[in-house]
């Protein structure tokens, strides 16, 4: 190996181009194979204790039980009525309520972000709001407004607000002065300054919130429903629960992962799209070779 | 006759300024021949300037004290001093940003109450918008004072052509060099061809070659728009190439101790060559000698300090 590399002839730039590309290849195959690997590990050593006894699977489940459910659940559907219909309903909820936490996290922290009177203001009481366990809510939701969408959207919208309200927040007041100070001299009015330099400035931290934001909207909906619904992927989680089904929850979880997932992988294009400004991560420009 | 071509080649809403322009003009033909003053540019007037903080410990600090200091329409000025010195809190109220606690500043003869009109200010920082393209960068000016973008496209084109950076209309500026980068706010601060040019250490973050690059690109750009300027640096070369007055401040609190007139002729050309002629080195001298106290006092303070 060291002998090969000390007879390349190094001036040579396609050389390097072409070493580095292989290179390259190689390290993301044996990350390929890692990866793989762990799954392999973990998924066939669940099928393989559960199999032979030393965890009981009436408890902890089995892979191939929960890829029978997860069948069953697509092809006979559930309780409640097909499963297509019962994700739709999860998904309406969690979108619903991402999209109203995010305008309200927004609309609210750049507010109190550019206004020092207002958040000195409302800071204590957002504190307070913040430390109650919101998951709480949930249940004073479902008193007040029933089984319906309604509080689940509520509830979805609460998580994420939080997570959208303090970046936004933080993502104002870190704005660089001085492009407030040189967009003051051009002659910008407050609104000129939001929208030349608060806004877009913030946005880096916004975007980045979104990210967990939407989880947390899947949180809200899912939690909400197993609190109390007609209809719902947390519905069919908590009836499940009830008659001793863990490979029904997998499945379930299973589901709202590949839900969660997709929603990151647009998010991460929406990021990609409006912070295209961003240098890179040095990571993906510079390559060792 | 010289002022009616250039004012009508300023695309400027003739209401805005009009009576600064006259007045101005008025003055600089007693003083600068007319055809050399920009239609824009203005005196600046700054008597008994005085400005007092209160620290974040609840002292009250003086930073600049009793300043009084005229810059002619269509002069480049430089002010050097000693580090905290109150440089930066000078040029914050020529601008209008913010307001003194005592004295007076004038510019074009008019007191100033809040935000200056017609001064574009560049900082040692950059002070590009990360997520504006080169193009939109430069645009900001006009479109801040309601020019539509049909037509302020075409004048910030011609901007990024006179510094030289034609086809980079499209990059982000971090995919520009630091000398790129500060030609882009060159250009975005004499796009809207203001009355004064207010520049806190503009190019105190570069190497040196790229300084003298700037330095000879920026005299070129002032001699086509001639604003007032007020330059701060604590390069004292840089300082006597560039500007026809030097002002020396005192440290903590900041206030004028001398001013030298330099008398080098224009156009000064290449910055780099005037280096080395004798009238020069004499200036540099002079006015060194009178900083170097200055420069060892601040030294000592913050030493003792430390």
């Amino acid at each position: 190996m060291t002998a090969a590399s000390a007879t390349l002839p190094l001036d040579r730039d396609v050389d390097l181009a072409a070493n580095a590309r292989r290179a390259r290849a190689r390290n993301r195959t044996w990350v390929w194979v890692g990866r793989v690997l762990v799954a392999v590990l973990f998924i066939g050593g669940w099928q393989l204790l559960t199999s032979i006894g030393v965890l009981d699977k009436f408890f902890y489940g089995q892979p191939s039980a929960v890829w029978n459910s997860l069948v069953s659940l697509f092809t006979v559907g559930t309780a409640f009525g097909s499963i297509w219909l019962n994700l739709g309903i999860t998904v309406q909820e969690a979108l619903e309520g991402f999209v109203f936490g995010t305008i309200a996290g927004v609309v609210i922290g750049i507010l109190l972000g550019s206004n020092r009177y207002l958040s000195n203001v409302f800071s204590p009481y957002i504190k307070v709001l913040n430390s109650i366990p919101r998951i709480v809510l949930g249940s004073i939701f479902i008193v007040a407004f029933g089984l319906g969408v309604g509080p689940k959207i509520l509830l979805a919208a609460v998580l994420v607000f939080f997570a959208v309200f303090f970046n936004a927040f933080q993502g104002v007041r870190e704005v660089d002065q001085n492009l407030v100070a040189n967009v003051r001299v051009l002659g910008a009015s407050s609104f000129g300054v939001a929208r030349h330099v608060t806004i877009p400035s913030a946005m880096t931290w916004i975007i980045a919130s979104l990210h967990t934001a939407f989880g947390f909207a899947i949180i809200g909906a899912l939690v909400a429903e197993v609190l109390g619904a007609q209809l719902g992927i947390g519905l069919i989680i908590s009836q499940a629960q009830g008659q001793f089904d863990p490979d029904t929850v997998f499945a379930c979880m299973v589901i709202m992962a590949v839900v969660t997932l997709g929603a990151e992988y647009l998010i991460t294009l929406l990021e990609r799209a409006l912070l295209k400004w961003r240098p890179p991560v040095r990571s993906d420009t510079q390559q060792a070779i | 006759m010289g002022q009616k071509r250039d004012s009508g080649l300023v695309p400027q809403p003739p209401s805005l300024c009009s009576q600064d322009d006259r007045e101005v003009n008025a003055m600089a033909d007693t003083r600068i021949p007319p055809t050399e003053v920009g239609a824009a540019a203005a005196r600046i007037e700054l008597v008994g300037l005085t400005k007092r903080f209160i620290t974040p410990k609840g002292d009250p600090f003086t930073a600049i004290s009793d300043v009084t200091l005229t810059v002619e329409p269509g002069q480049f000025c430089a002010i050097v001093g000693p580090t905290g010195c109150g440089k930066s809190t000078t040029l914050a109220q020529v601008s209008g940003l913010e307001q003194p606690s005592a004295g007076t500043v004038r510019v074009g003869g008019q007191l100033v109450q809040g935000v200056t009109r017609g001064v574009s200010y560049m900082f040692q920082a950059d002070s590009l918008f990360p997520w504006k393209t080169v193009l939109q960068n430069v645009m900001t000016g006009p479109v801040l004072t309601g020019t539509p973008k049909r037509q302020a496209t075409p004048l910030a084109l011609d901007w990024l052509r006179r510094v030289g950076l034609s086809g980079f209309e499209d990059r982000y500026p971090h995919q520009l060099s630091g000398g790129m980068r500060k030609r882009v706010a060159m250009a975005a601060a004499l796009i809207n061809e203001p009355r004064i040019l207010l520049m806190d250490e503009p190019f105190g973050a570069l190497d040196v070659q790229t300084k003298a690059i700037m330095q000879t690109e920026l005299l070129q750009l002032w001699e086509q728009l001639r604003p007032s300027v007020l330059f701060i640096t604590h390069d004292l070369d840089e300082a006597v190439a560039l500007s026809d007055r030097v002002v020396i401040m005192t440290s903590s609190p900041g206030t004028v101790k001398d001013v030298f007139d330099i008398d080098l002729p224009r156009p000064r050309g290449d910055v780099q060559d005037i280096r080395h002629e004798p009238h020069f080195q004499e200036l540099q001298g002079r006015i060194w000698s009178s900083l170097k106290d200055e420069v060892d006092r601040a030294y000592r303070q913050t030493a003792a300090a430390a």
